[in-house]
Formats: structure tokens, C-alpha cells, sequence
């Protein structure tokens, strides 16, 4: 790392921590706008560095929810009390059965979709394509359906989560900086990825399967990690979002394949796919366009949103990073040759 | 097209009112703002157009009114909206976003149990008070809100009715109440399946025999293998919950898969329109409802129930017949107008306990909260569909025409 | 389970009714699919706007029927509407993400169909809408097993349909052409077709596809503005169940999956119709891969 660059990462990182104090009134927001961070940065991986384009990441996402949340109620009550529709029991969570609940949950959210993860590499990445595509996305429908019809978890009514023990103010800056940190962790971690042997072999994935087995490389061993990096920073995104919400019901909450499922491509592919920061680029862009038109274009929001993805798409097919690096090289450190200069000539 | 320009004109409206204003603040500017993230875009987002119409109605009415006096000093109602994509995580990130960044401190509820269990733990957490009308599901009551009041009955209470109804006329006819089979399909939502808890209780309460229990789909429109199942097992007492499209999907797919039973129960009919789209064949459902325009409420705000009716259906040509949501919604304003006056604070505390010592009529029925926050003082009743109205045919006390039963199948 | 079963088993005259049901289904469904699989085929563009392409055609539908035009004849205006639309739409996005990788038109897709689930709001409001097509029942078995006519019509709309687009696809020039671009487009312009006016016939007559199915689910079903991603997810699950390229198939595994869907319905209970489709697909996807597998061991 160069020292501009690490200048440049403290100050992103000491802006990062300082906003809950100088937006208090929008640490929520903040905090899922990491979250969607995560969400980009985690789908690059499969899709932009191995060209394994799944629909079906937020399956982990929903399942690192559940397991968390499964966690943190059976540590002190039955579960099945717990989301009856009646309501049998009187819930009441002392601070410490809270934050142990919570690390043991998110400890859990974590290997759970790590396990679930490579249990799904073995069944799936037969597929390629398209084919892999739609078979990750029926996945999380089925998983998304099947949660739905469990009655011990509560089925579609949903669970209502253990509440946060603190004040206002401390919840919210809580899981502000919880999420941060699954989301800086998860750069970091990629950034270190990507700088080892590990990014060849997974660029080489994508760009021709078939050779990169052919010289040797174990695919399906480098597939199974790549997805299962991403399940573990998901699993943990679901835990916490799913606490930061307070109430989670399986088919808008836990797994909602065709709005989260769908942005993390969106974000990916705006931002520029493949690239470290493309998908973090992305998540900004798209995030903040989301909450803008949210707020002021009431009623006309997907037209003003999907007006701007279309246009994205049909000027910037390469991203915006794709599309910068183009532009200014070298802003990237290409440098391209300009007219070959006349002293050569003597 | 006319709904497009009405709607951009409301949308230039908004933006010049924002652009005159600047960013609204609540009780400044003579203005009370309450505050409400409503399914605008999604699945629910005809119900959520119902209760929006509701609040926006009542407004109206009240601000034309006079609007509220608070400390000597006369207030205007506005409404501030947010879009919830009728999913519960977004309702809680945007009560977020009312209560911490545009600073409102009196609430709406949202549409729908999902999302009105999303807003409760953050209203608590803020100590905000909320008034809603749309949730019902009795898992809302459990957890000892204290900030949140509903004018609407319990959702069990929306088909247990309907179970009572057919053990007393099956007696009244000679045959045992335990004889009786039930089928039933619920949507897989806490609304749905706190209205099917309602039903079972009842049910193992006369000893009757559950044989189809089913949970719809939810996206997709069809449930004709639950009700081929229903014809292989011929209940005698059929019901039905899933909102505004479990209905439409019931009443349409049994009339073509030429259902029928004795007794024919589902929620939501009113907004699914069944009177004037399925015509004959919606001929003897029986739909439970929060209100009815002819029960013998009244205020004096908007008169009696019928006064209401009238003055709904003049307003919203589009609107055939009121669906309650909409008439309890208008309740809601009625409610928060009502504690204003009493508390005269904007202190949210002081709200907080005039709203819990509501004791008042309104032409949508008697509000009166228990210790948890839900309505004890209004009943529900139950309508039957005869010759294309809707007329009410229980509880006795306020019935106006017997109920037809069996029900005959429809040709 | 066990009784639900043993019903089928006692009355095996229910398994008629499930059929009926599950094929009138799987019908509607193909069609849908049939276009996706069309225009995937031929453009490579992955439309994820199929759903609001058939929700627009069953407004369409509503839309006249209520100026008094009768939900099947409305079928050939809404079908020409939807023509034009696909059109535009071809001209103002589509054509500039042609032949681009996998997920660039599913990202422009995306937009559109978030774009017109809020028009659609806007202009037709968010009421569920259903049509009434005025038409009667058929009973069999003494009212054992019933299907409506509206059924038996729609599956027959479709079925003509389908034989249509296969004629075309065989016989005319145009047809030629599209077929010829499916398989090689550079080929295909060498010798002198017009890929770009393929491109946007091919759009053009799925668009048109679609508003056709919309008005037929609009009888036989609910339309609500925002319902439209169930029908594009279902699409989706049935092109790649049934191989992409193979347009029998797509047909074939239309019908199948909507069978399959009424028997996971009847004999596990409604809440779990969804998720028998879509392991009915992975194991199809896993079963094809292993075979891919075998041939390739073969092979070697």
C-alpha cells in the first residue's frame, strides 16, 4: 500500500466511524448503506472475479438471519413458545442474555451459511451460465418457502427479535458500527484476497474453466472458498440486519430474492464488476440514489430509479469504474503513450 | 391517464409546498404533522391506497373544520408519507427516518400486521406514540407495548364468529355442532394466520373437525389444488384470509371450480370488490368487517356511519362501496385530533396518556384501549352478501336480515 | 400427506380435476416462456421484464373491456398495442445491450420492469383487477370435476398460438431469418439479413406474446400492478428447466411444472406448491449435469 493510499483509507475509515456523531439522525440509514456495501463487494466475488453470476447469495443472508436469531431466543427460551401467534410467553431479556445471545448468534451466523455454502458448491457449480443463475435463485425461493412453512420458527408470521438493552441513541450507533465493521472487514479481507495467488486462480476460473483444469488448477476447491467468503460476511450481514430491524418474517425480511437479491447485482454491475472498488462504488451510488428518491420523488421512485439504472446501463456498460478507466487511464496507473516524440528520430 | 396527471399535478403540488416550506417540522407553522410509512408501491399496495385515503380524508375533514385547538392556538393537520414497498424492514427504517430526521413525533400506523410488528419496537424504543388502525394480528398486543394504541378489533376475532354462527345453526337445523367439517386456507402472513388461530381455538371449542388447512402462495394467484382438495372432502364450513387478492382468488376459483358449502367465510371483502366483480356468484359469502355504514355510530366530525359513507363515496368515485380499512384509518385522525384537545401539549408523554384514557365514540365505533394498547369497546361484525349488498347478519344485537344458510350455490 | 394421498387413490377421478387445473396452468405459463425463450434465444437478452410485459398486456385488456370490448376480442388489439410498445422499447434500450454478457440486460431489463410496475400503478391504480370473460363451466362426473370454459378456451388460444410461431419460425422468410440469427448472427448478416430488424421483430412479437398472455391471466387469474416478477421468475424457471434453445421443451416443461404444481398443492398443502417447482428444477438442472458428466467420462 502506498502512503497516498493508506492516507487515503484512514481518512474513508476515520469519516466512516465519525458519521453516527455528525448524522445521528441518520445512523440507521448509514448502517445499512454498509450493509449494501457488503452486499456489492461479497456478490464480486463469485460474479465479478470468478464469473459465477448467482441470483441466490441472499440466501445466506436470510439463513445467517434465522440461524442468529434462533440463537439468541433458545439461549434462554423455547423457541417454539417464543413464535407462537399468541404470543404465549412474556418475553424479557436481561443485558447480559442479550450480548450473549447476539455474539453467539452472530458467531453461528457466520459458519452456519460457511457450511451451507459448501454443501450448495457440491450440488451446484455443475451448472455454469445462466443455469447456475436460476438454480442459485431457486435455491433461495425454496428456502425463502420452506422457512415460511416452518412453524417452530414462526413461520410467516415472523419472530419479533429480542430489543437492544440500550438507549436510543446507543442502538443505533451499536449496529452502525457492527455493520461498518463487517464491511471493512470484509474489504480488508477481499483486498488481501485478491493479492494473493487465489485471484489468479479464481480470474482463470472465469475466463476459461474448462483450461484452468486442464492445467491443473483444482476448480472446485477454489469455487467452494470463494463462495463460502462470501456466505461468512453474509451469514454475519443477516444477523445484523435482522436485529437492526426488530421483527423478521422469511419472504420480504430474510430472503428477499427479487429486491436485495437483485440489488447486489445492480450495485455490482454499476459500479463496475471485478474490480476491488467497482462494487463498493456501486453500492454508493445506487444507495444513495435509492434514499434520494425515496424522499423527494414519493410515488414516481422505481421510475426515477429504474429510468437512471436503464440509462447507466445503456451509456456506462462498463460501470462506472469501467467507464472512468477508460476516460482517465491514468487515474489507474496506465499510462498510455502520447505522439512518439521527435528526438527519437536522431 | 387522468390518474397520471392528477398525479403529477399532486406531485408538483408536493414539491411546491416542500420548496415553500422548506423542511416540515412538526407542530411549527401551525401545522401538526404526523407521520406514516404506507405500502405505496408492493403487494399491499391497494390496501395501503384504502388507509391512505382514510387519513387523508379525515384531514380534510378536520382541517376544513377548523382544524385542532391546542393551548389556545388553532392547528392545521398534514400527513408526511413514505413508501414501505409493503415489507417490514422498510417500515422500520423509515420510522427511523420520521422520527430522527424530519422530527415528527405523532405516528400512523403502516398497513398490514408485518409491517405494524416492525414499527412497534421502534416507537417504543423512541417512546413516540403511534395510533394504528391495520394491524390486527394479536402478537401486536403480547409484548407490552406502551406506545402503541389500535382502534381496530383483534384479527381472531374475524372468523371465530363465523365458527360460532355455524354450531349454532347447524343445532338450530338438528345436526351436532361436533359434526361439522371445516376447510380453510389462510395466506402466509401474521395477519392471515393470527385470523386462522382465531378459527382453530374456536373450532376444538365445538369439537369440529378440521380437514383442509392450507397456507396460499403468496405471489402467485391460484389456489385451485386446496380447493380440489375442498371438493374431495366437501366441509361443510369453508374459510378463506389473504388479504385483498386471497379474496378475489377464492370467490373467483370457486365459482369456477363449482364450490360451495353450507357456510362460505372470507376477509378482505369489501376491498376485493366481489359485489360488483364476481356478481352473482359472491351471492351468501359472509365477510367479518371492523364497520359497517349502518351500525348507529356517531360523531361530530363526520356524523353517523352512514354520513361517512355518504360523504367517502362523494369524495373517491373510484370507491364503490368504503372498505372498513379505510373507515378506521379516518378513525385514527379522529383519535390523534381527540387526544391533542385533551392533552393540550405537544408533549408526547402527556399524548401518550391522553391516548390511553381515549374513551370516545366515533362513527366508526366506540375507542376505548386496554392496558395493551388494542380497542376493547367496539365490537366486529359479520356480513352476508344478499342480492349484491352487503347486509349484517350477526351478532344479533345489530343484524337488520337473518342469515340465508345454507348458502345456495351459485348458477 | 398420507390422506391427501389416499384420496387421490379412493377417487381417482380427482387426479382428472388435477390434471385439468395444472395443464390449463402450464399452459398460460408456457406462453410467457415461450417468448422469453424466443428472444433469449435469438437477441441473448435475458428479459426480466416478461412479467410486466404480460401485467401491462392484462391492463391493456381491462382497459377496453371496460369501453365495452369483450376480453377475447380485445385479445387482438391488445396484442398489436403490445407489438408497438416492444418496438419502442426495442429501439430505446434494447438494441444498445444486444449480445452484451449475461447480466448487462438482465440489469436494463431489471430497470424497465421496476420503471413500468410504477407506471402501471400510477396509470391504472393499484386495484386487483380480474376480467370477466361472461363465460360458463364445463362439469364432468356429475360435478366431481369442473373446468370453466374460459379454461378450455384460453388453453386453446395458446395452443394455436404456439402452432403459429412454430409455422413461423418454419415456413416464412422471416422466420428463416430469425432462426438463422439464433444460430450465428455474423453469419446471418454476411448473407444478408437485417439482424437488427430480426432483433426487434423477435422483441416485438414476444412484447406482443406477452400482452396476449396478460389478457388471458386477467380472466382466468388476478392482475395487480406489482404482481408481475412472480410471472417472470416463472418464466425464467421453466426456459432454463427446459434447456436453453429448446423450444419444444419449454412448451413440454411448461405444462409439466403447472401438473406438478397442483400435485405438490394437493398432496403437501398450498404453502409448499412454490417450493415443489423449484426443487422439481434443481433436481432437473442436477440430473441434466450429471448426464452432461457421464458423457464426458465417456468421452474420455
Amino acid at each position: 500500500m502506498t502512503r497516498k493510499s493508506l492516507a487515503l483509507h484512514l481518512a474513508l475509515l476515520a469519516v466512516g466511524i465519525a458519521a453516527p456523531f455528525l448524522f445521528p439522525a441518520h445512523a440507521v440509514q448509514f448502517a445499512i448503506f454498509w450493509i449494501f456495501v457488503l452486499f456489492a463487494q461479497t456478490w464480486d466475488t463469485m460474479g465479478g472475479q470468478m464469473g459465477y453470476n448467482s441470483l441466490g447469495n441472499i440466501t445466506f443472508f436470510g439463513f445467517g438471519m434465522y440461524i442468529c436469531a434462533i440463537a439468541q431466543i433458545a439461549l434462554v427460551y423455547n423457541v417454539g413458545e417464543y413464535t407462537a401467534a399468541t404470543g404465549a410467553i412474556k418475553v424479557d431479556f436481561t443485558d447480559q442474555q442479550y450480548y450473549a445471545g447476539l455474539a453467539l448468534g452472530v458467531f453461528l451466523a457466520a459458519i452456519g451459511p460457511v457450511i451451507l455454502a459448501a454443501i450448495l458448491s457440491w450440488i451446484l457449480f455443475g451448472l455454469r451460465g445462466p443455469y447456475f443463475a436460476i438454480g442459485t435463485l431457486g435455491v433461495a425461493i425454496a428456502a425463502a418457502e420452506l422457512t415460511s412453512a416452518w412453524g417452530w420458527v414462526g413461520g410467516g408470521s415472523g419472530i419479533a427479535m429480542p430489543v437492544f438493552p440500550g438507549g436510543p441513541g446507543m442502538r443505533e450507533r451499536f449496529f452502525y458500527w457492527a455493520c461498518m465493521l463487517a464491511a471493512v472487514l470484509c474489504y480488508l479481507f477481499l483486498r488481501w484476497l485478491y493479492s494473493t495467488r487465489f485471484s489468479l486462480a479464481i480470474n482463470a476460473i472465469r475466463d476459461d474453466e474448462d483450461k484452468a483444469e486442464a492445467l491443473g488448477l483444482h476448480t472446485m476447491r477454489y469455487k467452494t472458498v470463494a463462495w463460502s467468503v462470501s456466505a461468512f460476511f453474509l451469514g454475519i450481514a443477516g444477523a445484523l440486519f435482522g436485529n437492526m430491524t426488530g421483527f423478521i418474517e422469511p419472504l420480504e425480511t430474510a430472503y428477499p430474492t427479487l429486491t436485495f437479491g437483485i440489488f447486489m447485482v445492480a450495485m455490482t454491475l454499476l459500479g463496475g464488476k471485478g474490480t476491488l472498488w467497482g462494487p463498493i462504488i456501486g453500492a454508493v451510488v445506487f444507495y444513495t440514489l435509492r434514499e434520494l428518491t425515496w424522499t423527494y420523488l414519493l410515488g414516481w421512485q422505481y421510475i426515477a430509479l429504474g429510468v437512471l439504472i436503464i440509462v447507466n446501463v445503456v451509456y456506462f456498460q462498463q460501470g462506472i469504474l469501467g467507464w472512468l478507466r477508460t476516460r482517465k487511464p491514468e487515474w489507474f496507473g496506465v499510462r498510455i503513450e502520447t505522439q512518439p516524440t521527435k528526438v527519437a528520430g536522431k | 391517464m387522468k390518474r397520471l396527471v392528477t398525479h403529477s399535478a399532486r406531485l408538483g403540488a408536493a414539491i411546491a409546498v416542500t420548496l415553500a416550506f422548506g423542511a416540515p417540522a412538526s407542530a411549527a407553522d401551525d401545522v401538526i404533522t404526523l407521520g406514516s410509512a404506507i405500502s405505496i408501491t408492493g403487494k399491499y399496495s391497494q390496501e395501503g391506497k384504502n388507509a391512505s385515503d382514510g387519513y387523508n380524508f379525515a384531514v380534510k375533514r378536520i382541517n376544513e373544520m377548523g382544524g385542532v385547538k391546542v393551548d389556545g392556538k388553532t392547528y392545521k393537520l398534514a400527513v408526511k408519507y413514505y413508501d414501505d414497498e409493503s415489507t417490514p424492514a422498510r417500515t422500520a427504517q423509515l420510522l427511523e427516518r420520521i422520527i430522527n430526521q424530519d422530527g415528527i413525533k405523532y405516528i400512523l400506523g403502516p398497513y398490514g400486521s408485518g409491517p405494524t410488528k416492525a414499527a412497534a419496537p421502534v416507537i417504543e424504543k423512541y417512546k413516540i406514540p403511534m395510533v394504528e388502525a391495520e394491524g390486527a394480528s394479536r402478537s401486536l398486543f403480547t409484548q407490552g407495548y406502551r406506545y402503541m394504541f389500535a382502534a381496530l378489533s383483534t384479527s381472531d376475532q374475524y372468523l371465530s364468529p363465523v365458527i360460532e354462527l355455524a354450531a349454532e345453526l347447524a343445532q338450530k337445523s338438528g345436526k351436532k355442532p361436533g359434526d361439522l367439517t371445516i376447510g380453510m386456507a389462510f395466506e402466509n402472513d401474521p395477519f392471515s394466520l393470527d385470523v386462522r388461530q382465531g378459527v382453530v381455538d374456536e373450532a376444538k371449542k365445538y369439537g369440529m373437525k378440521i380437514v383442509v388447512d392450507d397456507k396460499m402462495p403468496r405471489d402467485l394467484s391460484d389456489i385451485s389444488a386446496t380447493l380440489t382438495k375442498v371438493k374431495a372432502l366437501r366441509p361443510d364450513v369453508l374459510a378463506f384470509s389473504g388479504h385483498t387478492k386471497g379474496a378475489t382468488t377464492a370467490a373467483r376459483q370457486m365459482k369456477e371450480l363449482g364450490v360451495n358449502a353450507s357456510i362460505v367465510a372470507m376477509t378482505h371483502c369489501e376491498s376485493a370488490k366481489l359485489t360488483t366483480q364476481f356478481g352473482a356468484a359472491s351471492e351468501g359469502i359472509l365477510c367479518p368487517t371492523q364497520w359497517a355504514e349502518t351500525l348507529k355510530y356517531k360523531d361530530n366530525v363526520f356524523g353517523t356511519a352512514m354520513d361517512y359513507n355518504k360523504a367517502f363515496l362523494a369524495a373517491h368515485k373510484e370507491y364503490q362501496i368504503v372498505p372498513y380499512q379505510v373507515a378506521q384509518a379516518s378513525a385514527v385522525i379522529e383519535i390523534w385530533a381527540d387526544a391533542f384537545r385533551r392533552a393540550q401539549s405537544f408533549d408526547t408523554e402527556k399524548l401518550r396518556d391522553a391516548l390511553a384514557a381515549t374513551d370516545m365514540q366515533t362513527f366508526y365505533g366506540n375507542i376505548k384501549f386496554s392496558e395493551v394498547g388494542n380497542n376493547i369497546a367496539k365490537p366486529m361484525v359479520l356480513r352476508q352478501i344478499q342480492d349484491g349488498k352487503y347486509v349484517v347478519v350477526a351478532p344479533t344485537k345489530y343484524a337488520s336480515e337473518p342469515v340465508v344458510y345454507p348458502r345456495k350455490a351459485p348458477q | 400427506m398420507w390422506e391427501n394421498l389416499q384420496i387421490l387413490g379412493t377417487a381417482p377421478v380427482f387426479n382428472i380435476q388435477l390434471w385439468l387445473n395444472g395443464l390449463s396452468v402450464g399452459a398460460v405459463f408456457a406462453l410467457a416462456a415461450y417468448g422469453l425463450a424466443l428472444v433469449w434465444g435469438v437477441t441473448s437478452v435475458k428479459n426480466l421484464a416478461q412479467g410486466d410485459f404480460v401485467m401491462m398486456g392484462g391492463y391493456l385488456g381491462y382497459e377496453l373491456s371496460r369501453h365495452g370490448v369483450h376480453p377475447i376480442a380485445a385479445i387482438v388489439p391488445v396484442a398489436v398495442l403490445m407489438f408497438g410498445y416492444g418496438w419502442l422499447i426495442y429501439k430505446l434500450i434494447i438494441r444498445r445491450v444486444i449480445q452484451l454478457d449475461l447480466f448487462t440486460s438482465l440489469l436494463a431489463t431489471f430497470g424497465l420492469a421496476i420503471t413500468m410496475q410504477q407506471v402501471m400503478n400510477l396509470v391504472f391504480g393499484p386495484d386487483v383487477r380480474t376480467l370477466k370473460s361472461g363465460f360458463g363451466r364445463f362439469e364432468m362426473f356429475g360435478g366431481m370435476v369442473d373446468i370453466t370454459q374460459i379454461r378450455v378456451i384460453a388453453f386453446g388460444l395458446c395452443a394455436v398460438l404456439a402452432v403459429a410461431m412454430v409455422l413461423f419460425l418454419r415456413k416464412s422468410r422471416m422466420g428463416q431469418a430469425i432462426r438463422a440469427t439464433a444460430q450465428d448472427p455474423r453469419a446471418a448478416r454476411v448473407l444478408g439479413v437485417n439482424t437488427d430488424l430480426v432483433y426487434a421483430l423477435t422483441f416485438s412479437i414476444n412484447s406482443a406474446i406477452c400482452g396476449v398472455t396478460g389478457v388471458i391471466i386477467a380472466m382466468i387469474w388476478v392482475i395487480q400492478p406489482f404482481y408481475g416478477i412472480a410471472y417472470s421468475v416463472r418464466a425464467f424457471v421453466i426456459v432454463t428447466a427446459a434447456g436453453l434453445g429448446n423450444f419444444p421443451g419449454v412448451i413440454m416443461t411448461a405444462l409439466g411444472l403447472g401438473v406438478v404444481e397442483q400435485y405438490g398443492g394437493f398432496v403437501l398443502g398450498a404453502q409448499f406448491q412454490q417450493a415443489t417447482v423449484v426443487t422439481l428444477l434443481l433436481v432437473i438442472l442436477i440430473w441434466r449435469q450429471l448426464l452432461l458428466r457421464r458423457q464426458r467420462l465417456a468421452l474420455q
